[in-house]
């Protein structure tokens, strides 16, 4: 029993309140609350790594009956990203959001969806996923639409109406799995399905549930509203969205229900890797052609989760391993990309391409740290991720997708095309003379991206220097977690929350 | 009276034309209300999946047995569900509502169409 | 102007008829709302149903009174924070329940099944909510009737 699991969904929740209830005496207490609410729950997300699979039991009520956090490889690192993201976002907040009235409000919200996503990550019940996924979503539709303005409240709107829908069709998943095994817990639900046969309607449902995690995670055919969110809302909410949510929410939770819950049918596998490999396709050839430089971003995160997506559909031990290094290795670089552009657009007031150029040399900071995400995301070496690239085609070529792999290739040329392109109009060549005067951004918004690009450095060299540790520390129980539902039915998951 | 199977398909007729408002219809309160169909449909649908013919509230008291009980009451959880899910469907028809608000404010129209400053 | 002459404006509500009935009924609506949140755990309802129920004898107020008298009963300031305590009563008393090992465990005595002390903080549970939604519910009416009105140019 871990008590340490229930904090990082209650202290959020507790101090999303509060921060709203103290931020009327003096909106200068919500700075400090929510930076240390996320400063202890990245502490705890940290101290939680390498810890072994436990489950907590909410109230005493034991599984299957009773409400249960269950914390195992997977969860642990989702943890960390999540926690460490959030914390950065926030640093970066402290100055950036600024220009924005009712910072507490944006505060509030912000814990909420750091709450909820914590929540779903950690959630050991179906039901509990979906209301912690509502409580995330919702957080996040207020969140994209904080600017009040034209776009966000389009994007907001668009974003409000799939995710409805999203929302609607996981709990008919949900609604339909209870009515054929009469359980809600995962474990449970994944013990009874396990001596049964396949029926039509099991069919049906994990088709409701690929179709609503598939819309959160902004899979190509459902991608429709993450270009829009994603680039209208304020820079740490697009990094948070592009970073964590659609993983948390989308990929994090379709692996958990289709592995460990509905045991992984080769045909599951088949539309995870259709889906994954459509994204990365459409997602990075839409990108090329983008002048706005959250719009690239936003489709070059479709493509970057679809090489995620992708590489769990293979269901092989390294496919697992490579995904899981991806989504870690993508949620720093494009939290770091957006914050980045965040501090072009505070500094310039513009995040079109045609606009921009030579900023170079007004500010050094943010253009290395763009310049290193750059070359992270496109798969340069020696940055962290050229190694989670080349693992994901060395699992496509080692499963036998000639075709997959060389696809994989390809989009990671046409990656490095359009952020050479990003680079190219932004960093470098002739500085406009609208922007003669620019500076560079306040402390806490470059040590937020400094601390990203060291990551990305970091984790690159960590893996080429000590490959094999990291794998093992990092990588290694995530990919055992996932692999656990397609080799022997999921049946160290069930063991270690029904017979705890 | 209805059989068991008809009222699943009512139900499924009933998502079907929140999804087709959601879909075909450009007024934004239009598509509020098709978002706000599919979510009660699928209310519906987990009451009916706990629901029981002639089944008896899920409360234990002195004059029933446990065994007897359990076997006619109706099933309570999917009832705690979805009053859990309405709770949720309000907080978001509340932020629908005014988006909506506040799109009219900001583009004079409830047109979808016309509301496409978005593109790309 | 104050509460009483802002209840007594001619110009502002609905009729006399209405707003001496909605008077009227209003400390009875608020009395069943308290009714069905404290024996929540022994009968149908609880803490959101009550809560609903105690939102509307507020919204009965403004709609008979207008937006300015039940403001001036219950601001959106003060609807925010019972709004705010509720939420977070709620989550103290999760808490709370870790002094006995467990987040949310019923630390109080259970006491006998069907009197009114009875099921532990589950009756607590019942009042914060019943805060926390009715609260809730009044500043989602307040922002969408009073204060989402939209503005045109002309009034700008």
């Amino acid at each position: 029993m871990n008590h340490t699991l229930p904090l990082l969904v209650g202290i959020p929740l507790g101090m999303a309140v509060l921060t709203l209830m103290l931020s009327k005496a003096s909106a200068r207490i919500a700075d400090i609350t929510a930076f240390l609410t996320t400063l202890v729950t990245a502490g705890i997300a940290f101290t939680l790594v390498g810890a072994p699979v436990s489950t907590y039991w909410m109230g005493g009520w034991f599984p299957p009956f009773g409400i249960s956090l269950v914390f195992d490889g997977l969860t642990s690192i989702m943890l960390l990203i999540v926690n460490l993201v959030a914390f950065l976002a926030i640093i970066y907040s402290l100055s950036y959001m600024e220009k924005y009235t009712a910072k507490p409000k944006f505060y509030s919200l912000f814990l909420l969806m750091v709450a909820g996503m914590n929540g779903v990550v950690l959630s050991g019940d179906l039901f509990n996923l979906f209301v912690f996924l509502e409580i995330a979503s919702i957080a996040s539709y207020a969140l994209v639409g904080f600017g009040v303005e034209h776009q966000e409240l389009e994007a907001s709107f668009k974003y409000l109406i799939l995710g409805t829908f999203a929302s609607t069709m996981v709990l008919l998943g949900i609604g339909i799995t209870y009515s054929m095994t009469g359980s809600l817990n995962m474990a449970d639900v994944a013990n009874t399905l396990k001596g049964m046969p396949s029926t039509t309607s099991m069919a049906f449902a994990a088709g409701a549930f690929i179709m609503g995690f598939s819309l959160k995670s902004g899979l190509v055919p459902f991608h429709a509203w993450l270009p829009d969110a994603h680039p209208s809302a304020p820079a740490p909410i697009s990094a948070m969205l592009s970073g964590v949510l659609i993983k948390a929410l989308g990929v994090y939770a379709m692996a958990r229900v289709m592995f460990n819950v509905l045991g992984a049918a080769p045909i599951y596998m088949d539309i995870m890797l259709a889906l994954g490999a459509l994204s990365m396709v459409v997602g990075g050839l839409l990108a090329v052609g983008q002048w706005d430089m959250k719009r690239m971003f936003a489709y070059s995160s479709i493509s970057q989760v679809g090489y995620i997506v992708l590489a769990l559909g293979l269901g092989t031990h390294l496919g697992m391993i490579a995904a899981i290094f991806h989504l870690l290795n993508h949620s720093i670089f494009k939290s770091l990309l957006f914050l980045s552009t965040g501090s072009i657009e505070h500094a310039t007031g513009t995040k079109n391409l045609r606009k921009l150029g030579g900023l170079g040399q007004k500010m050094p900071v943010t253009a290395t740290t763009t310049t290193i995400g750059a070359l992270s995301i496109s798969g340069v070496p020696p940055f962290n991720g050229f190694f989670s690239k080349l693992l994901i085609i060395l699992a496509c070529a080692q499963a036998g997708q000639w075709f997959l792999a060389a696809l994989a290739t390809a989009v990671s040329v046409v990656t490095l095309v359009y952020f050479l392109k990003a680079m190219r109009f932004s960093l470098f060549g002739e500085l406009p003379k609208a922007l003669k005067n620019i500076k560079e951004v306040p402390f806490p918004m470059a040590f937020s991206v400094i601390t990203l690009a060291v990551i990305c450095l970091g984790v690159g060299i960590a893996y080429l220097v000590a490959g094999p540790a990291f794998t093992e520390i990092f990588l290694q129980p995530a990919a055992d977690a996932l692999m656990d539902g397609i080799r022997n039915g999921s049946s160290s998951y069930i063991n270690a929350v029904l017979g705890g | 009276m209805l059989s068991h199977t008809s009222l699943y398909i009512l139900d499924m007729a009933l998502m079907g034309m929140g999804v087709y408002a959601l879909i075909a219809k450009r007024h934004i309160i239009k598509k509020i209300i098709g978002v706000v169909t599919m979510e009660y449909a699928i209310n519906l649908f987990l009451i009916l999946v706990g629901y029981r013919a002639g089944g008896i509230a899920p409360i234990e008291d002195a004059q029933i047995s446990a065994a007897d009980l359990a076997a006619r009451a109706v099933d309570p959880l999917p009832q705690a569900l979805v009053l859990t899910s309405i709770v949720i469907g309000l907080g978001t028809l509340a932020l629908m509502a005014s988006l909506a608000i506040k799109l009219y404010e900001k583009y004079k129209t409830f047109d979808m169409s016309e509301i496409n400053r978005l593109r790309g | 102007m104050d509460l009483k002459e802002l209840s007594r404006d001619e110009s502002r509500g609905m009729t006399l008829i209405v707003k001496t009935i909605s008077r009227l009924i209003m400390s009875f609506v608020i009395l069943f709302g308290c009714f069905i949140i404290i024996y929540g755990h022994i009968t149908p309802g609880g803490g959101f149903a009550g809560g609903i129920i105690l939102t509307i004898a507020y919204v009965l107020l403004l709609l008979a009174f207008g937006g300015k008298v039940a403001m001036a009963k219950l601001s959106n300031f003060w609807a925010s924070m019972w709004d705010n305590i509720g939420a977070l009563s709620f989550v103290v008393i999760g808490f709370l329940g870790m002094t006995g090992g467990y987040f949310f465990l019923n630390f109080l005595d259970h006491g006998s099944p069907g009197h009114l002390v009875s099921a532990g903080m589950i009756p607590l549970c019942n009042i914060f909510i019943a805060l926390k939604v009715g609260a809730a519910l009044y500043a989602i009416f307040i922002g969408l009737s009073v204060y989402g009105r939209i503005v045109t140019e002309e009034e700008k």
